[in-house]
């Protein structure tokens, strides 16, 4: 049997970011979404072996070999210049991790973790290594307490969730802009697919948490907020809504240009959201 | 004028002290003018290196370093000396602690050690409302704060979950004072998830308590177990440690040619010369300075076959990456396996040393190894075994990184984890990695919150904002935030990163 491989960009043993406890985070390299406000733009794409990082390299940490770009990490000290100048926002530093590669990494971090959590890049874009992953982890003695999260920008179809949702505890979905003209802006897609995945991840009880990016200009106006306020409320005005607010940190391109939001218009939204009846609206614990 | 005097007029006048500071302060100097206990010419020079270190603990030691008083024994008995009846109630519970720590010297003049409060007060609680125990327990926590402002004076309390423990905690969170420094006593089989999850919530209010992994300390004490002083030394109660040296590693690496002149030659030569410094120290105490006429002594507060010798090391850091570079291995202590498992050979070499050592006026004639967690002046030198500040990986790395070594230090061994502040909205989070470390055999755990005003710099709290006030205008009613403001400029540790992984997940404010 030919078992499903994973694109990994980052493996974390510690977050508290990501659900509920500590987490063991996957960030799966690849996106189907293309936003200008992306603050991990190197997850976007595939590597397609073009070796413009090559010579980029200061440390000699990436070769050619064959027709491949291959990293060598022992000698690379992370100073992330390949990601700086690759010309399709992909990442030369990927490693490929079976389904044991991460029970492995289970296994030796377990006593210190209450979950795990697939993010990316947009994670479903590999959904035949989560199903799988997800449903080892179930079925093995050691792991089967921990739960299975998935931080996903809803754009998988309705079909795909129910090979997944059988084996997933819950899903953190964005929704970028209710907007639908709006939303393609900011995403290079329509928002229709991310509706009916909230909707579907709600009734199937697996909707942890709807997070929504508040950028100034965009999608702080009072009709997005009314919007978002409106479709928490046909859901369940206490699901968990946490705001996010755009900031430059790790941003490329064009979206330099546009203000970062600010705390006192994120806590004015927050305001006006828990005043429309949201019952569980958070704000980012950190100004720094 | 002489250069003594010279010294003693300079603290009379140095405006950022306070008398009582400049009083403790002369009472030193008066001391060090006295010549030092005999030490060999060897010891003598490998002293005045600062290889091996004293803590500047005094000439001519009078008192013990640390004392752990059984202060059940004036409450339940009263005191002939202090004209003190056994107590009756909470008030005179209380009452007769705060007289007693007044009696209780250590190496700061202030006592290091006030009890397992909860132990200590519950039979007196009884009639007590809730309410009225929050009063009692809230004016004794502003009391202790005020009048003994030493950050090294440290309570304990667990593993059982009572209302006493419950009450502390959550007043200490609330205060958030320096003083007392607090440890919850962990115990899995004892303590209830409740409490424990209070103290990981007291955690993130105020970087306290410390908590302590009860199953890993208790089995090493006997019937009058256990108590955690200062910055996390564990001791024998109705006693305590005599004194506490320590090896500066580093200095033994630099002298070493390689690993294998380190492990056959320098190291095994610089141990000898500390134990026989602590031998000098001990002796005078002992011997000389009639500490045990006491009435501590006399009335079973303490006895004198209970106290210890803490043997430190400290820049466990810096000795691996010295002996490193000298082996051509260019992996840092904290982050490659290979340097990790350097550090951990080195602890199990001291800790066979000091095991197999026998030593007179010491509790079970052996001193215990102690990772020792920094004086102020410590230029470079990272306390104990602990990853340098600014480097510290992720805090699971971390834990995995340094576990191994707490089980060759039975007097103490604590690392600072800091933890971004988003872990706020997360506390299972912050439980978990408790549960982790302990499960890896960490003995203590610490951690500092990142938006706290209250952190552990060494290992004793002091305010953020203490130190910024110190810095502008030259004065603390507090002993440790003078300590603080030097540890924070020469160990750089307010630069010790929080592990900010949100900085990547999630948008961040950076205004």
């Amino acid at each position: 049997m030919n078992l499903p491989r994973a694109t990994v960009s980052k493996v974390l043993k510690f977050s508290c970011v990501d659900g509920p406890g500590n987490r063991l985070v996957l960030f799966l390299q690849g996106c189907n979404f293309a936003c200008p406000t992306c603050h991990n733009p190197h997850t976007m794409k595939l590597c397609d072996d073009c070796g413009d990082c090559v010579s980029e390299c200061p440390t000699g940490a990436l070769a050619i070999v064959q027709g491949k770009v291959l990293h060598d990490p022992s000698i690379c000290d992370q100073c992330d210049k390949c990601l700086d100048v690759c010309p399709i926002n992909a990442n030369p530093k990927v490693t490929q991790y079976s389904v044991d590669d991460v029970l492995a990494l289970l296994y030796k971090n377990k006593p210190f973790l209450n979950g795990i959590t697939v993010s990316g890049g947009e994670a479903t874009t590999q959904l035949k290594f989560i199903a799988a992953l997800f449903t080892a982890i179930k079925s093995d003695e050691k792991l089967k307490d921990l739960t299975c999260f998935i931080d996903s920008n809803g754009y998988l179809p309705e079909a795909a969730w129910k090979s997944v949702l059988p084996v997933t505890d819950g899903v953190m979905l964005d929704i970028k802009a209710f907007d639908d003209t709006l939303h393609s802006t900011l995403t290079t897609r329509s928002n229709e697919r991310v509706l009916t995945s909230a909707k579907l991840l709600f009734k199937a009880d697996r909707l942890t948490e709807l997070r929504y990016l508040l950028i100034p200009e965009r999608t702080d106006s009072s009709k997005e907020i009314n919007a978002l306020s409106e479709f928490v409320q046909t859901l369940d005005a206490s699901i968990p809504l946490r705001l996010n607010a755009f900031q430059h940190h790790g941003v490329k391109g064009e979206a330099l240009n546009w203000p970062a939001m600010k705390k006192p218009d994120v806590e004015r939204i927050a305001v006006k959201l828990r005043e429309a009846g949201l019952k569980n609206v958070m704000t980012p614990s950190t100004y720094l | 004028m002489s250069e003594l005097l010279k010294r003693f007029k300079g603290i009379t006048e140095d405006p950022g002290l306070s008398f009582t500071q400049k009083a403790r302060y002369l009472s030193l100097e008066a001391e060090n003018s006295l010549p030092y206990p005999e030490l060999d010419e060897e010891t003598a020079k490998a002293l005045e290196e600062r290889v091996i270190c004293d803590m500047y603990e005094g000439h001519a030691p009078f008192k013990p370093r640390y004392v752990m008083p059984d202060y059940s024994v004036v409450l339940e008995k009263g005191s002939v000396f202090l004209e003190l009846e056994p107590a009756t109630t909470l008030d005179e519970a209380i009452n007769a602690l705060m007289i007693a720590y007044h009696h209780i010297p250590s190496v700061t003049n202030m006592p290091v050690f006030i009890g397992r409060l909860d132990n200590l007060l519950l039979p007196y609680c009884e009639d007590v409302s809730d309410e009225d125990l929050y009063k009692k327990l809230k004016l004794f926590w502003r009391y202790l704060d005020r009048v003994l402002p030493d950050a090294f004076m440290h309570a304990n309390v667990g593993p059982t979950d009572n209302r006493v423990a419950r009450t502390i905690m959550r007043i200490d969170a609330e205060l958030k004072q320096i003083a007392p420094n607090l440890t919850f006593i962990w115990d899995p089989q004892v303590s209830s998830d409740e409490i424990f999850s209070q103290a990981c919530l007291s955690i993130i209010e105020c970087s306290k308590p410390h908590i302590a992994n009860n199953p890993l300390h208790q089995p090493l004490f006997d019937e009058h177990g256990y108590g955690i002083a200062s910055c996390y030394n564990v001791l024998p109660l109705c006693g305590g440690a005599s004194t506490l040296t320590r090896i500066n590693l580093h200095e033994v690496a630099r002298r070493s040619k390689d690993t294998a002149d380190f492990f056959e030659n320098v190291l095994p030569k610089y141990i000898d010369l500390n134990f026989r410094l602590t031998e000098a120290r001990i002796d005078h105490l002992f011997n000389k300075s009639g500490f045990f006429e006491s009435f501590l002594v006399k009335e079973g507060w303490i006895s004198k076959d209970r106290f210890t010798a803490m043997y430190g090391i400290f820049a466990m850091a810096q000795c691996v990456d010295e002996l490193q570079a000298k082996e051509g291995h260019s992996g840092k202590y904290g982050h490659d396996e290979t340097a990790n498992q350097l550090g951990h050979r080195i602890s199990e070499v001291l800790y066979k040393a000091v095991e197999a050592r026998p030593m007179e006026n010491v509790w079970r004639g052996k001193a215990m190894l102690h990772s020792q967690a920094g004086l102020s002046d410590d230029n470079g030198c990272t306390p104990g075994v602990r990853i340098p500040y600014g480097s510290e990986p992720d805090p699971v790395t971390h834990v995995q990184a340094l576990a191994e070594h707490h089980a060759f230090y039975p007097s103490g061994i604590s690392e600072i984890l800091t933890l971004d502040e988003t872990i706020e909205s997360n506390p299972a989070a912050l439980e978990q990695l408790v549960k982790g470390a302990f499960q890896l055999g960490f003995r203590e755990f610490s951690a500092n919150i990142s938006n706290n005003d209250l952190v552990r710099i060494t290992g004793y709290m002091v305010r953020l904002s203490d130190i910024e006030k110190f810095r502008e205008c030259g004065g603390s009613r507090i002993n440790t935030t003078v300590l603080g403001a030097e540890a924070a400029e020469k160990g750089k540790i307010l630069d010790r990163a929080p592990r900010v992984m949100s900085h990547e997940l999630a948008p961040r404010y950076s205004q």
